[in-house]
């Protein structure tokens, strides 16, 4: 009967350790917290109806974008907690950590920043920007775009779970490979909360990339012909078909890793015809995409911005499309660079290798683009470009040593080195991540109605880029000297000092995330000294900055009529030709619009989901049950809903428009 | 004279972090650079000519960035003048794609050649008969087994320089990768499997070799020592092996290997020559002979 109830969970699974009760009474205190604070102002029904249960992509946009932020805070205590061992553990010392638990941090850090972190950030801007570029009101499927975010609510919570139930997380590195990650060599629950939180959110992300295609491919504005799409969209396009490419090969195959872990079976295990060199194969097939669908938005960000703050229009707009799609397709053909030294041989290794080496043919040709599309323009510097040229600093760095690594010779050298892990961490910090910081900066007055602070902006900049630098080179350096990743204790004195210098470059990056903080906090108290009265706030080219700022929740009073690529700048030049301020080019027509109805389907959905990998983690089969059939059932009750959604009338547009139109002027 | 203020700042502050970089770096090892067999070396000169192939194209880069970013900045320019809409000149645009395809295809005939003269599975061509060593990645140690000469050691290689060395490397544990810097690039040891590795040694000294791939509690304990020695020296070094101490046999292999961390070296005056067929054949049994040959 207990085994019924309870599956493999026992009591030794409650919190017994430092950092799983540590852990544990955080989240609880958090929770605490809030729902107290929610309860004092009487704030649940506001919660739960203007935002948990909304369908607008904006505001799911915006709780993606906060969910990430949560998870980059313990994504970088993580990544503190490594370097801190690091520093500490050489020779007799064997720092603050035994191995088990280091193992543990470094596999969540990345799973972390790149599940949750990284892939949060971009599918909230997708979904506050793409609809706005491209003249729609809405994304295609809704009530898809609601349960897309709250499956990676369910996997970010998933990822956090084993500090209250178990108190292990996976130890094999950040993609768990077997046969470590198989029942004889981890016998623990940890892989399985690996497996379940990868899936449920990467169920998600395949459910948001299939939503984005068609929004993009169906819900254009009339005339926005594909080859008149702003840059950002393209890139946003080619990252989704990325995730519907590869994202399927990723849940078969931590699907089969469960398979043998749950059910004995053998497709990775060492023994009895398991194989598991298939696994590495299936795992990077995802896997390389993956970086790509990270960093491809980034590039499309750094297009929007270049031509904006330049005051020009993308030099050679096609070749930053061919690029984009350029580096989409290959992507997908250089996953076996990640296994060279597993002997397949000098054909199939040179084959993957100079694949590898081509991606940099279109990666150059956008930076190119972009200084083309600088030279003679009229350059402000404002926080986004900052951004910007940090990323051409580090880019090209980061870019040089994959360059370096996709011929396999040279790659026998650094494969599994910390020259590896720095080359990474340039990629995702300059590319993914400085992408997205420029694209926060320079899309949030369209969020909020308010510009951020310039100084605090630009200050936090430098503590990021410089902070990189000083964490990041000594690990190139030490990949030299033959350190190998994931070490939790070294005995060469020598290589400390340059853990040391890595250290002092994580507290200037915190530095610089500080200031982000006190730069919100402070622009928010200049709100209205910073307003944006306008919409436009950087005289910007394409559709998102024809509306006011915040964007109304309708985004689009009328839909525009697109007639050239830079949508609202050739508008902007038609009207000042003609000598009229825009909005009176034509006098203002108001129409009834439908928008869907909230929902909080994909709420149930989740937690059904969330049930079912609780019990597939302690074989609890009650649960599964349960789960997976309330989420069928949900999913059943939803289909047949056929009202899902309502109409704005004309009148009540007109009225929000007047109104806003006299605050503005006030 | 803001402009140049600001200049000189990022110059300095470059400038400060090179200068500790040097001092840090003053007297530390770096294998990969420095190496000590034909094979690393050959290695070292695809990174080292790799770079600066693409130096060619990064410096003008920079230089350029920093050139537009000065020139074209709008305080710069009277404010009523705006830019005209650019052409997109078809010879600029073609030449920004010739640029990085030419780099691009001078490294990949680097990789090609690379990828085939320092293929891991290729003998070295010498006149000096090659010396077999098996390793087998074991739960957290290295076992090497001298099949000629019959013993085996834990933890510690030794070779005779010039010579050239097959590794035949496989795994009784998790997946593992086999690493000397100072003498070649990474190889996997799997379990079931064999890979091959071919190294020589052109100096007397000793190597550091690790554990690349994390397999476990013990990982970063999993480290070993190569002595490169003279042909002399190694053969007197392998008779005093072979009179010294205990003999690996079966059962005693079957306690080495179970999981243990930060293992000394070990030396085994001979050992069971059954003991490295069973470890690989042990994981995937050979078909019953009624399957082999089909229905």
């Amino acid at each position: 009967m207990n085994h019924f109830l309870f599956g493999n969970l026992t009591w030794q699974a409650l919190p017994h350790e430092w950092f799983t009760i540590g852990g544990t009474a955080s989240i609880v205190l958090m929770g605490t917290v809030v729902a107290l604070f929610l309860t004092r102002k009487k704030l649940w029904t506001w919660l739960w109806r203007n935002w948990l249960t909304s369908t607008d992509p904006k505001k799911v946009g915006i709780m993606y974008i906060l969910v990430a932020c949560l998870m980059l805070f313990r994504g970088a205590l993580d990544a503190a907690m490594i370097w801190l061992q690091q520093i500490l553990s050489v020779g007799n010392s064997h720092g603050y950590l035994n191995a088990a638990h280091f193992q543990q941090i470094f596999t969540a850090h990345g799973d972390i920043m790149v599940f949750f972190v990284t892939m949060g950030f971009l599918a909230g801007l997708l979904n506050i920007i793409v609809p706005l570029q491209i003249g729609a009101r809405d994304l295609a499927f809704p009530f898809l775009n609601t349960l897309g975010f709250w499956l990676y609510v369910a996997g970010a919570i998933f990822i956090n779970l084993f500090f209250v139930f178990g108190g292990e997380f996976a130890a094999a590195g950040w993609l768990s490979f077997p046969p470590l990650s198989e029942l004889a060599y981890s016998p623990g629950v940890g892989v399985d909360y690996w497996i379940w939180s990868l899936q449920i959110s990467g169920l998600g992300s395949l459910i948001a990339g299939i939503n984005f295609i068609v929004t993009i491919i169906k819900m254009r504005a009339p005339g926005m012909t594909l080859m008149k799409m702003p840059l950002f969209t393209w890139t946003a396009l080619s990252s989704m078909v990325l995730v519907v490419s590869v994202f399927p090969i990723l849940a078969i195959t931590i699907l089969m890793l469960w398979l043998d872990r749950f059910f004995g079976m053998h497709f990775f295990t060492s023994t009895n015809g398991g194989n598991p060199m298939m696994y590495i194969n299936l795992i990077w097939m995802w896997g390389h995409p993956e970086v790509y669908i990270l960093v491809i938005p980034s590039f499309g960000i750094f297009s929007e911005v270049v031509s904006t703050f330049s005051k020009k229009a993308s030099f050679s707009y096609r070749s930053l499309v061919a690029a984009a799609l350029g580096i989409m397709l290959l992507s997908m053909l250089v996953w076996l660079h990640h296994f060279f030294t597993m002997g397949a041989g000098a054909d199939v290794n040179t084959f993957f290798g100079i694949m590898t080496g081509i991606i940099a043919i279109p990666t150059s040709v956008q930076i190119f683009n972009w200084l083309a599309t600088m030279y003679k323009g009229k350059i402000t510097f404002s926080q986004p470009m900052y951004w910007f040229l940090g990323f051409v600093a580090t880019f090209t760095m980061g870019g040089m040593a994959g360059v370096l690594m996709s011929s396999p010779a040279a790659d026998f050298q650094f494969h599994n080195s910390l020259f590896l892990v720095a080359h990474f961490h340039t990629m995702v910090f300059g590319g993914a991540l400085f992408g997205i910081f420029a694209g926060l900066t320079y899309w949030f007055p369209k969020v909020t109605g308010f510009k951020l602070n310039e100084a605090w902006g630009r200050a936090a900049f430098w503590f990021w880029q410089v902070g990189f630098f000083v964490a990041f080179v000594p690990l190139y350096i030490l990949g030299f000297m033959g350190a190998t990743r994931r070490l939790d204790h070294y005995t060469d004195p020598t290589w400390q000092r340059f853990f040391i210098m890595a250290g002092c470059g994580i507290v200037l990056i915190a530095i610089g995330a500080g200031i982000q903080i006190i730069q919100i906090i402070v622009s928010y108290r200049q709100r209205n000294e910073h307003k944006d009265t306008t919409g436009d706030p950087w005289d910007g080219r394409t559709l998102e900055w024809s509306v006011p700022s915040p964007a109304p929740f309708y985004n689009f009073r009328t839909i525009p009529n697109v007639t050239e690529r830079d949508a609202f700048w050739d508008m902007k030049q038609k009207s000042k030709s003609a000598h009229q301020h825009i909005d009176t080019l034509a006098q203002p027509q108001y129409e009834d619009i439908e928008l869907p109805k909230n929902t909080a389907m994909g709420i149930y959905v989740s937690a059904f989901v969330f049930i079912a990998a609780f019990g597939f983690v302690w074989h609890i089969v009650w649960m599964i049950v349960l789960g997976i059939g309330g989420a069928i059932v949900c999913v059943i009750i939803r289909s047949l809903d056929a009202e899902t959604e309502y109409t704005i009338p004309a009148a009540e547009i007109e009225r929000i428009e007047k109104e806003k139109s006299i605050a503005y002027n006030q | 004279m803001k402009k140049y203020f600001f200049l000189i700042s990022l110059l300095v502050a470059g400038a400060v972090l090179l200068l500790i970089i040097f001092f840090m770096i003053k007297g530390v090892q770096l294998p990969v650079l420095n190496p000590h067999g034909i094979i690393a070396k050959g290695e070292k000169n695809i990174i080292v000519t790799s770079t600066l192939i693409m130096l060619v194209a990064v410096i003008p880069t920079y230089a350029f960035t920093f050139f537009v970013t000065t020139a074209y900045a709008a305080d710069k320019q009277s404010t009523d003048v705006h830019p005209a809409s650019p052409a997109s000149k078809k010879i600029v645009t073609a030449l920004l794609w010739a640029i990085p395809s030419i780099i691009i295809l001078c490294i990949g005939v680097l990789t090609w050649k690379g990828a085939h003269t320092l293929d891991p599975a290729k003998k070295i061509n010498s006149n000096i008969k090659p010396l077999t060593i098996q390793v087998v990645a074991l739960e957290w140690k290295w076992l090497f087994l001298y099949p000629e000469q019959n013993i085996a050691t834990v933890n510690f290689i030794e070779i005779p320089k010039d010579t050239p060395v097959h590794f035949q490397l496989t795994a009784d544990a998790p997946m593992n990768s086999f690493w000397i810097p100072e003498l070649s690039g990474q190889i996997y040891t799997m379990a079931g499997m064999v890979t091959n590795l071919h190294v020589v040694a052109d100096k007397e000294g000793t190597f550091a070799g690790s554990a690349a791939e994390i397999n476990g509690r013990g990982f970063s304990g999993m480290q070993f020592q190569v002595q490169s020695v003279s042909k002399n020296i190694f053969d007197s070094w392998v008779g005093s092996i072979q009179k010294s101490g205990t003999r690996l046999s079966q059962t005693e292999y079957s306690k080495l290997a179970e999981p243990s961390e930060n293992n000394p070296k070990t030396f085994f005056s001979s050992y069971d020559k059954n003991v490295y067929n069973n470890i690989v054949t042990k994981f995937n049994p050979p078909a019953p002979a009624n399957q082999i040959g089909g229905m």
